[in-house]
């Protein structure tokens, strides 16, 4: 009697185990979901995968949901931002759709009082715990938190060739002025010391040597208001870009060269450094097939370790969503372990999550070890020219500071223009 | 001839068309007249908004255009689409007489030759744009021919983004090319209408009025203020002119619209009898006096007409810079380009007050022409 009361007892243990292992998921997948969910992105072509990955854990977890996946294909999202636009002035907002994290999606949708606040959704998540204080400080504000990270990329790598750098007898600088100490050098050497691309690469170049000059402090001190944009320092920062500038290939033949191209001058000798996202490392491990610090290696652009630039894409929740509960459950999923495990291994960039799964080297190879390592610990800020730091107004007319500074010159006019610019788009704090 | 049905029937036949273009021409070129005085987009706390919010803020966005320092990628896209038309219409009237007159010459397998030169135009800008683009990379295409095929020294030419000005100006002294715009134009149409004494009072009376509402409701200072307030212009970006990165560009819709121009001139040149060539032969002509004395006279109206398409599409070119340069060239762009920036920072006003500017300009050509047209159907 006691021993068959035994088994049952162990029978039911273990169905117990089972059950709680198989717990979460089955209790999702047996959920009332049902109807349609149309999410938006840009994601194509070679992020098309990642986007594929989630949407398979998706329709796992909530087998009668159908998911419209509405893409818009264009870089950066150009394209799917006025597509957006124009279905949301028409009233027919997607459930959720893709953006920048930070002021593309606040200086634009979070003012115009366009998206539901997802404090809620962090709370019951404990999403506070498992994302850095400094990325929910960019997604947020006094009113509420606004978007669910997906992935994070770093804006600040410098891409150098190791076997190269060896060859030619240098150091890796560590700051400008050790770069520019370096540029004569390698000028010399008829190397080029920095591989610049299209105009965007030079605005990404722009925010590097910013933040390596002015410091994380003075960064966002530029979008509080509190950095002097007519101070020394400020001036200093464009002073060195156009050093920087003038040890580059600018103007010679970048225009017509795209960022791959840019770093294909790196792989192959004829330019020494590139500053580029980190989605680079993805082009050179995956298209080019060279091994993370052998075939290629990093450093944090100078005067930026200790510093995360970064970018990310997150999904919102828009007011008046045709199927909320289907989209909170797609953001649930965005935001859980098991998701950003699942999509950032493809994408090439790390999970916005701490505790992600990126010590696992089948997932995440050298590279991004070592990014995710420094997003733990390293003090983040958003970068400017990937919609983190500043509303659209400013980022879109940004480049024509920059033109205006590489056409003049002139440090003092550069911080004029962008003052003025500060105060048509209010970006600047005040 | 014409009794009543028919008029009802000729009315209701063209009405279908009529509704559509008032609402998809006119409609919205009055809604954005509309926007381009409104402050659509600079906040987008507003503008986005359910149910948007827009002000009236009267001329502000093309003072702004005009006048303020960071706009000055505007008066870069005007100055460029002026040297543009001029140079465009220049080498595509040349070239296109010129072309004409090799084929005018009776040659063996002229149909070959005028087909070859035709098709150019059967492609869409941007196809030209994007060949020309690989054809003009500073280390490739162009600038290696002479090396492939002599072995000299490659080119350095920079076609797309060259900084080397030429014609160049101050944006101030634009104001007095305005002036002396205004002055010409006015003087044309005093000539003009001294020709038809009964229309010529009207006309005059009807400028001075203009003159007079201008100036008294402190309307020029609105449209011309650097000139009483240089400073405004806190851009030290001076170099207003023709940029030789430009001349890419100019090259490539040449090679495309040139074959068309010489089209049309051949037809008006065939079309000339042969008869009077005949006569002026006979009068002692030389071949080269026939085509001076005779043949090009002949060809005014053509060319007028070829000016004009022309004209209309250079003044509008945005498909062909885009694909050349791109949105982020900093000498290269044109007020299409800026109108498609426009989407991507969210200025709506701005980019509808650019467009208005192009409508503005586009008509100076062509409300002329349709006119004068008009005028001889009648007659």
């Amino acid at each position: 009697m006691s021993k068959r009361l035994l088994s049952l007892g162990s029978f039911l243990f273990i169905l117990a185990i089972v059950v709680g292992a198989l717990g979460a998921p089955t209790a999702r997948a047996q959920d009332d979901l049902s109807g349609q969910l149309e999410i938006f992105s840009w994601w194509s072509g070679d992020e098309g995968p990642a986007l594929e990955a989630l949407i398979a854990l998706f329709n796992e977890q909530h087998p009668n949901v159908e998911l419209i996946n509405a893409t818009v294909a264009g870089g950066s999202g150009v394209n799917a931002r006025a597509v957006l636009k124009t279905r949301m002035e028409g009233g027919e907002p997607p459930d959720s759709f893709q953006v920048h994290a930070g002021q593309e999606l606040i200086g634009t949708w979070v003012v115009a009082d366009r998206m539901e606040d997802l404090s809620f959704l962090y709370e019951e998540q404990g999403w506070y715990d498992v994302f850095p204080e400094g990325l929910i400080d960019l997604l947020s504000t006094e009113d509420g938190i606004w978007s669910v990270p997906v992935n994070i990329h770093r804006s600040n790598v410098m891409w150098y060739n190791p076997a190269k750098v060896e060859e030619w007898g240098i150091e890796v600088p560590t700051t400008w002025d050790e770069f520019l100490a370096v540029c004569p050098t390698l000028q010399d050497a008829g190397v080029t010391p920095l591989a610049i691309g299209e105009a965007w690469t030079v605005n990404h170049l722009w925010e590097s040597v910013a933040l390596g000059t002015l410091g994380a402090e003075g960064w966002n001190g530029i979008w509080s208001g509190e950095t002097d944009l007519a101070g020394e320092d400020f001036l200093k920062v464009w002073d060195t870009f156009g050093k920087v500038l003038a040890c580059s290939n600018f103007g010679d033949d970048n225009a017509s060269l795209s960022w791959q191209q840019a770093i294909d001058r790196v792989v192959d000798g004829s330019a020494a450094f590139n500053v580029m996202g980190d989605w680079a490392a993805g082009y050179m491990s995956t298209t080019l097939g060279l091994v993370p610090g052998e075939g290629f290696g990093y450093v944090p652009s100078p005067g930026t370790a200790g510093t995360f630039l970064m970018l990310s894409d997150s999904f919102g929740l828009p007011v008046g969503a045709p199927n909320r509960d289907n989209a909170i459950a797609w953001l649930t999923l965005l935001g859980s372990k098991e998701g950003q495990d699942a999509f950032n291994p493809l994408k090439g960039s790390i999970p916005a999550r701490i505790d992600g799964d990126v010590t696992n080297p089948d997932l995440y190879n050298a590279y991004l070890q070592s990014a995710a390592a420094d997003w733990a610990v390293d003090t983040i800020v958003g970068s400017l020219v990937h919609g983190a730091a500043a509303n659209e107004n400013f980022n879109g007319n940004f480049s024509s500071v920059i033109d205006l500074f590489t056409a003049s010159g002139d440090p003092s006019a550069a911080s004029a223009a962008f003052v003025e610019l500060c105060s048509t788009s209010g970006a600047c704090g005040g | 001839m014409y009794n009543r049905k028919d008029k009802t029937i000729a009315f209701l036949m063209i009405l279908p068309s009529l509704i559509l273009l008032g609402i998809f021409v006119y409609f919205f070129i009055a809604q954005t007249a509309w926007y381009s005085v409104s402050d659509w987009g600079v906040n987008p706390a507003t503008a986005l908004k359910k149910g948007v919010e827009k002000n009236y803020v009267g001329l502000d966005n093309y003072h702004t255009l005009i006048s303020s320092a960071s706009d000055y990628e505007f008066r870069i896209s005007f100055v460029n689409t002026f040297f543009f038309t001029i140079f465009f219409l220049a080498a595509c009237l040349i070239l296109g007489f010129f072309l004409a007159f090799l084929l005018d010459q009776r040659i063996k397998g002229e149909a070959v030759f005028r087909t070859i030169f035709l098709f150019p135009m059967s492609l869409s800008f941007i196809v030209t744009g994007t060949i020309w683009n690989w054809l003009l990379k500073p280390k490739g295409g162009l600038n290696i021919l002479p090396e492939k095929l002599f072995g000299l020294d490659p080119l350095k030419f920079k076609w797309l983004n060259s900084e080397t000005k030429v014609f160049k100006f101050e944006w101030m002294q634009g104001g007095n090319l305005f002036y002396l715009g205004v002055a010409l134009f006015a003087f044309a149409l005093f000539t003009y209408t001294a020709q038809k004494r009964h229309l010529s009072w009207f006309w005059i009376a009807l400028v001075g009025v203009g003159l007079w509402l201008i100036s008294s409701a402190g309307f020029w200072n609105k449209i011309w203020l650097p000139i009483d307030n240089p400073k405004l212009d806190i851009g030290t970006y001076t170099g207003y002119g023709y940029n030789a990165a430009l001349s890419g560009v100019i090259i490539a819709a040449t090679w495309q619209m040139a074959g068309y121009v010489m089209a049309l001139f051949l037809a008006g040149i065939r079309g000339i009898s042969e008869e009077l060539r005949e006569a002026a032969r006979v009068d002692g002509c030389s071949e080269w006096q026939v085509y001076l004395h005779i043949i090009l006279p002949q060809l005014r109206p053509i060319a007028l007409s070829a000016i004009i398409i022309l004209g209309h599409i250079s003044l509008k070119i945005f498909d062909l810079v885009y694909a050349m340069a791109g949105i982020d060239n900093r000498e290269v762009k044109v007020p299409g380009i800026l109108m498609l920036k426009g989407f991507r920072s969210n200025e709506w006003a701005r980019s509808s007050a650019v467009a208005m500017v192009m409508l503005f300009a586009i008509s100076l050509v062509i409300i002329p022409y349709l006119w004068s047209n008009l005028r001889t159907e009648k007659s």
